[in-house]
């Protein structure tokens, strides 16, 4: 009991070793590898992404200039963003926000 | 229970598929005699995923984040053992900068490993708070890993031919930071692990195995090396483990003790590694394009944090393989598992299955159908 009393005492005293969560936001570490963003302005639809991507998250129509991007199904390799040449996918080290449902993501030319 | 159990004077139980000691489904079936084991069967093929006909369907380099995704605990693992096999297909040489990158991020996988199941032995056996001690310092390791992988469980850094990221200077040296802080916080716990008579209670002399035993039925890493057996791929020299210093730990004693012994003294061992590849780390390239398709065969063996990890490749020279084996340490350890059982308590069973740190999701490869269907 004796050993014990300083021990108790301290873990009464001291903080919590976890982080309150909603209210306390984690911040990512720099080189992160979280949410992706298309840049349509720059894009020159060359389907390079769409060959890459691993879990075929990324769908590319060159006709009608669109591309289509399902963030729950990307397994954030950054395989796209290392290889786009025209540097058109931006990478930003931010943790993907939980979300109701499963939302695919429709990048038009005029965006 | 069957109907010719009934009427003999065991009983019969199942042990999973769903059980709240182990979140994965393997099914023991225990018939026991009152409270003692007196055998066990096995039931695995509930999470059959189709991992290797998956392999086959994409080209050879994708393959890399799909068989990462085998486990998530030891995926650096699964990532490497992957390339080394390829990198015997296509005649690449990778350079030694990547070599030691590869085997620090492998040690850091051990870590974490070893850190999360000291916990879950302690969770089994009820011992809350030493369960949550070590997950708070396993934190340590993961935040390193995001840090230099960019992911906090799966970092994605080994392709064919070489690694994706580098360890620079400032963040080798937060590195070495994070190692001594781990081990400073591990000192802090070993009195727990090495004096506790509570702890000791429960696994001394528990799930005995002898040397024997483990030896015929092909036990493999710290569950064997808890036996006495001295066995470990890293031995091998493969990557950088060639030109780094490492004595590899066994213990005599062959009971659950032994083997938790094997692995808390594997988290110092890692420790260890790790510093000393970031000391003698030499600079230079990190990747080499290959330059031609896979044609042939090649294995390539992988010192997992469970024991040895197994990869057969055979490529046509297509940029697609045309077949890919997968054999994980988890599979090795079932017979010696089923071994270790029987003349214990059933209070027992939880640390003892526990005890070969199972992976059951990892080893699914084989599904058994039977013709007509029913079990």
């Amino acid at each position: 009991m004796v050993r014990m009393l300083p021990n108790i005492l301290r873990n009464l005293f001291s903080k919590p070793a976890t982080v309150k969560h909603p209210f306390v936001k984690r911040e990512p570490f720099p080189g992160h590898r979280g949410t992706i963003t298309f840049d349509m302005k720059k894009c020159d639809l060359c389907q390079d992404c769409e060959r890459l991507c691993p879990p075929v998250a990324i769908k590319v129509d060159p006709e009608a200039r669109t591309i289509t991007y399902d963030p729950f199904k990307c397994i954030y390799c950054y395989l796209c963003v290392t290889n786009c040449l025209q540097r058109a996918i931006r990478g930003r080290p931010a943790y993907t926000p939980p979300a109701y449902q499963k939302e695919i993501v429709y990048y038009k030319p005029e965006e | 229970m069957s109907k010719g159990a009934a009427t003999r004077k065991y009983t019969v139980f199942p042990f999973g598929p769903q059980h709240p000691v182990l979140p994965e489904p393997i099914q023991l079936r225990f018939t026991v005699d009152e409270e003692k084991i007196v055998d066990v069967g096995v039931n695995v093929g509930y999470i059959h995923r189709g991992v290797e006909r998956a392999c086959e369907l994409n080209d050879y380099q994708r393959n890399v984040y799909l068989c990462e995704r085998v486990c998530g605990i030891c995926n650096v693992m699964h990532a490497l053992c992957y390339c080394m096999a390829l990198e015997k297909l296509v005649d690449v040489e990778v350079p030694e900068r990547a070599q030691y990158l590869r085997v620090i991020w492998a040690e850091l996988n051990r870590l974490e490993s070893h850190l999360l199941w000291l916990g879950l032995l302690a969770d089994a056996m009820g011992f809350e708070s030493l369960f949550m001690q070590f997950w708070r310092d396993r934190e340590i390791v993961m935040d390193l890993q995001e840090r230099t992988g960019g992911n906090r469980v799966i970092p994605s850094t080994c392709v064919v031919g070489g690694v994706r990221r580098d360890i620079l200077k400032p963040l080798a040296e937060r590195f070495r930071e994070g190692m001594i802080e781990l081990r400073r916080r591990v000192d802090k716990l070993a009195p727990v692990i090495l004096k506790d008579p509570a702890f000791k209670r429960r696994t001394v002399g528990k799930g005995f195995l002898s040397y024997d035993d483990a030896l015929m039925l092909g036990a493999v890493g710290p569950t064997g090396r808890g036996s006495g057996l001295v066995k470990d791929i890293r031995l091998e020299g493969y990557q950088a483990y060639k030109h780094l210093k490492f004595e590899p730990v066994v213990e005599k004693d062959g009971d659950v003790y032994a083997r938790t012994l094997v692995r808390f003294y594997e988290v110092y061992q890692a420790i260890d590694l790790i510093l000393e590849a970031l000391k003698s780390m030499p600079e230079g390239e990190i990747r080499v394009k290959p330059e031609k398709w896979p044609e042939g065969e090649a294995v390539a063996r992988v010192e997992q944090p469970r024991g040895e990890l197994f990869y057969y490749v055979k490529g046509n020279g297509t940029n697609r393989l045309e077949r890919v084996k997968i054999r994980t340490p988890t599979l090795a350890n079932i017979p010696p598992l089923l071994a270790m059982l029987p003349g214990y308590e059933v209070a027992d069973i939880p640390v003892i299955v526990l005890s070969i740190d199972p992976c059951i999701a990892c080893t699914e490869r084989i599904t058994h159908v039977k013709k007509g269907g029913g079990n």
